[in-house]
Formats: C-alpha cells, structure tokens, sequence
C-alpha cells in the first residue's frame, strides 16, 4: 500500500470495493507514525481506540454492502486546538497539558459523521500563535522535508503529517496564515475558508473575529472534498453564515479559461526571496497560458497588515485568554494562598512566551488611554485592507500571489526575534483581516528542494473559483 | 522608549501575570520593538473610516435596521436545553484541579 497516493476518493472506493479496510489503512498509518514520528514531531495525542472502533463501523458497512460516506475510512489529523469529546486536546498549552474536552467541536463532528477515521491530535503553536511551531509547549514540529527547518506554523503539525503520510487530510486553523504558510513550507495544499463559512465551535479561541477551521491536504480535490464536508450554518456559533454551500468538487470541472486574475504589486516588492519569485512568476505565466487573463493591481495598504493583524489578533487574544484562571479546565500553579496570586501564577506557569508577549500587547492596546491610538486605529484600517480587496474583485475573479515571502527556514533562526517572526506571515494576513478565502498550492522547489506556495485569493463565499484554479494549475502541472 | 518598566508592570497586573524581572525586562524590550513597527499606522488619515470590528458586518447585517436589530442574522430563539443539553455536574466539574463534587475549589477569597 503506497501512502503517499491515497486521496479521499481512492481510500474510499478501495474500501468499498474490498480491495483494502479502514482497519488496515489506520493501522498502517500507525505504524508509519511509530515510525517517522519521533523525529518530525507532528503528533501530539493519538487516539487508537476511536479511531479503530470508527473504521469498524467503516469496515461493517462495506461488509454489508451498503454504500459508503463521501470521507469512509480516510484516516485524518485534528490541530490541537479543535475540541474532540474525551481525547485530550492541549492548543500546544501546558495550561492546557491535562484538559478533556466534553464535547466535540463541529467541524471534527462533521468529518466522523462523514466517515473519516480520526488518528489523533497534531501539535501547533501555543494557541495557534506562531509561524514555526517552535511555541509548541510540550516540542517542535520539523519539517519532513527537511529536519534541520521548521514546517512552518500554526498549524505546522497537520501541514507534517499530511506531508509525510501520517494521514491522508488534515483540520488546521488559520487566523493569519497558519494553514496557508506551512502547507507551503511542508509543500501541501492548505484551504482557509471565507470567515463564517465553517462553524467554530470547539475551536480554542485565539482572535475570534480572525479565526478559521480549514483542510490540509495532498490534492485541492481532496480540499474540496473537506470543504463540503465540514461548511454551513451551524446554530452553535452566531458567526458561521448562512450562506448556501455549492457542491465544490463538482465546481471543479468548470473551464478556468477567460478568468481575471489580479497580480498586486505588493505582494512582489522588498523582502521576496529571488527563488520564490521566479517560482510564483513561473505558476502565473503557467496559469496564462491555460487561458487566464493576468490584470496587474494594486492593493495600496498591504504594507500595514502586519501592524493591524498584530493589534486586532493580541487585543482579541488578550480577552480570549481571560478564561485560563486554574479554576475550572486550565493549569493551577501548586501552592497558592490567596485567590489572586492562583491567578497570576497559574497563568505565568502555564502561559509560554509568545502567549504572554501577546496577551501584554493585546491588553496595552485595549487600556485606558491607547484604545483609540491602538485597537480603533487598527479596526479602521481594517477596513481600508477590506475595501482594497473588495476594489480588486470588482475587476477580477481571483488574486495571486506567492503564500510566504521565503521557503521553510532553520528551527532557531527567528525564535529571538518576534517582529522578524511576524513579518512571516506578510502575504497570509491580509485574507484574514478581510475575511475573504485563500488556498496555497505546491509550486515548485527551491535549489535545496524546499517546496515553495502559490497563494490563490477569492472573493467572499466564492472558495469555488480559487479552489477551480488551483486544481486547474495542479491537474497541469 | 514608548514602554517603560513601568508600564510593563501595570499591564501585567491588568492581564493577571507576574512575569519575572526577567521577563519584564525582556517584554519591555519586545513590546518597544514591535510598536515602533505598528507606529507606521499612523501614516495613514483614517478621521473618515469606520471601524470593522467584524467581518460579518460587511455581509450579514441588515442596513435598514436599527440598532441591535441590524445583528438579527446573528440571534435565535433563547432555549433551554435545545441545542445541547447543559453539562451533568460531575462531567463539568471533571477537568477542575480542584473541585469538591459539588463546587470548584479555589484558596480563601476574604481574609478575615
């Protein structure tokens, strides 16, 4: 059984047609786990005995010859920060080292209802705040590629285990490039839906208003699959829309040819790396020539993302992370005396460096006297990042861009440096401040054979048009 | 210098953390870094821009409402036990790292 060739599909259909079971494809990826994970790092938590007893259930249908759900028998990997009821779930928190969600969050939900087959937990930043996944509290995450270099981050777990076939799809969640950035650095396909689109519920909160579940797979027709699978209204979060929800994998065999497609100029200055241009230039002229007309644009305020996303995500973040007081779910410093000194040890105990650099950030922003320098500063131009999106779509259908300035770096080589961490996420922020989707998509390689991401932006609700392009540019390649 | 020691300390106490002398100093030096950074923000004339405190603002709400009844889109009916039954006593109190059965346990809270 070769694994790196699995999709949902062929998964599927084999167990249906009894070529294989869900039971051997989840052991097999065990084992492939025991294997290589003890040097990449991807998983956090494994959780044998559901995953086992679901593939059961997969492998009795097919006995039966009942026809099987869209996702039956693919083994998955859930970031750590989605609640799963009764399997440890820790956001990458040691304040969170020992908490057992009670119930499941509803896009999890929905990929068991669905058939998939849930393999465990994959390690990420502390609250999903990193570039690298060197905030993990409990280890880092390495590349497969390249274990000297990290996967990339948040969600840098998901991104190594669907890279390295230790799962056939994976959930990660993006709120400013933390599915886009390390799908490109582990050079796999990583889906951030428009804001809304997927419930969050059972998603541990980082910045509410930023915050987005999404796939990460090795085919955008996989990352279609998901989409369907995990979209809609969901009455347990007040922000997920109500919006209809296209069947994407069939929007997939619309023709690309007479597309506009955007090139801002912003996302090609200072600070790109030589190889990742050529790289993305390369994938545009390809794309050109399947029959996309290429509109250079501009989108004027891109070079304020960064400030903006790090005041908006801190200020959220900083009222989010409120909760974690030792008394109910999270860590509690031993030896307390008073009430208040239980707090603040907890939380400096359990907290690690990035969390409370941002909490602190986040708190200054939102204190008397800089509110309105600060966060209300930042809402604003909030709006101008949207209108410059929503400007651009009057004139075209999708924009592309490179994913991340550079390749995957070395572990190390900006953990001392925030602001240099931050600029990471330089090409990945700005969709999730106007809340409109992206896909990244593998391109090309380095000389060092590091994969490099083409980024793909849509409108609002409109994932079937870049998902459409993005397969178009795969099937191609 | 935006950001004295000073400042580090009293955000501190306002996000319940200590933070080390270590770390105030090491946050002092960090928080300075990146609001030089943020500072380029104040480039841009923004007297006229609303602020987005969500993007559901921009295609949920509906503009010939007032008030609160512009967020309709975001409310329901309020049920009790509809759309998932309330948490047993035992399972909510199970993650606590202190809890009697019965309620969560902290230290004393008034000193007497």
């Amino acid at each position: 059984m070769e694994l790196s060739q699995l999709t949902i599909d062929s998964v599927r259909s084999s167990i249906q047609e009894r070529t294989t079971t869900a039971l051997a494809l989840a052991e097999a990826h065990y084992a492939r786990i025991q294997k290589e994970d003890g040097e990449i790092g991807a998983y956090l938590t494994l959780c044998k005995e559901r995953a086992l007893e679901q593939a059961d259930r997969i492998d009795r249908m097919a006995a039966e010859g009942k026809p099987l759900p869209p996702l039956a028998g693919v083994p998955v990997a859930i970031k750590d920060v989605m609640s799963t009821c009764g399997v440890r779930t820790t956001a990458g928190s040691k304040s969170l080292a020992h908490y057992i969600p009670p119930y499941d969050c509803t896009a999890v939900a929905h990929m068991e209802a669905a058939g998939a087959v849930v393999l465990g937990k994959t390690n990420c930043d502390e609250f999903a705040m990193g570039s690298s996944n060197e905030n993990s509290a409990f280890k880092s995450v390495r590349n497969p590629r390249d274990l000297s270099r990290v996967p990339g981050g948040s969600s840098g777990g998901s991104a190594a285990a669907v890279a390295a076939e230790m799962a056939v799809v994976a959930l990660g969640s993006d709120t400013g490039g933390s599915i886009r950035q390390p799908a490109s650095f582990c050079g796999v396909v990583g889906l951030m839906p428009t804001y809304g689109r997927v419930s969050r519920y059972g998603l541990i909160a980082f910045a509410s208003s930023l915050d987005h579940i999404g796939p990460l797979t090795r085919t955008v027709k996989d990352a279609a699959i998901v989409l369907r699978t995990i979209a809609g209204r969901d009455p347990m979060d007040s922000t997920s829309a109500d919006v209809p929800v296209p069947d994407y994998v069939a929007e997939l065999k619309k023709p690309i040819r007479g597309l506009k497609l955007g090139i801002a100029k912003e996302y090609f200055g200072d600070g790109l790396d030589d190889e990742v241009r050529q790289s993305a230039e390369s994938a545009i002229d390809k794309l050109k020539s399947l029959g996309c007309e290429l509109v250079p644009l501009s989108l004027p305020h891109t070079p304020y993302a960064i400030p903006t996303y790090y005041l908006i995500a801190t200020a959220e973040a900083s009222s989010n992370l409120a909760r974690y007081d030792g008394v109910r779910y999270s860590y509690r410093a031993p030896g307390v005396k008073s009430l208040s000194e239980m707090y603040r040890r907890s939380r400096d105990e359990g907290f690690g460096a990035e969390v409370k650099r941002r909490i602190m950030l986040g708190t200054y922003a939102l204190s008397a006297g800089y509110y309105d320098a600060y966060y209300l500063k930042a809402q604003k131009v909030r709006t101008l990042l949207t209108r410059d999106f929503e400007e651009a779509f009057r004139k075209v259908d999708a924009i592309v861009t490179p994913t991340s300035p550079t390749a995957a770096f070395r572990l190390g080589e900006k953990s001392n440096d925030p602001l240099a961490m931050y600029l990471a996420d330089i090409y990945t922020v700005t969709a999730d401040l106007a809340g409109i989707p992206g896909i990244s998509i593998p391109c090309g390689e380095t000389k060092e054979k590091l994969p490099i991401g083409l980024q793909i932006l849509g409108k609002h609700f409109d994932e079937a048009t870049i998902l459409r392009v993005a397969n178009a540019f795969e099937q191609a390649a | 210098m935006k950001i004295t020691e000073k400042d580090v300390t009293y955000v501190a106490d306002l996000a319940n953390l200590e933070l080390s002398a270590d770390e105030r100093a090491r946050m002092v030096r960090d928080l300075n870094s990146i609001l030089g950074y943020i500072d380029r923000l104040n480039e841009l004339d923004t007297s006229n821009v609303e602020p987005m405190a969500q993007v559901s603002d921009r295609y949920g709400v509906d503009e010939s409402r007032r008030g609160s009844e512009r967020f309709a889109y975001a409310t329901r009916e309020d049920i009790s036990e509809g759309l998932r039954k309330s948490l047993p006593q035992e399972v909510a109190l199970e993650n606590a790292p202190d809890a009697d059965g019965t309620f969560f346990r902290v230290p004393k809270v008034i000193e007497r």
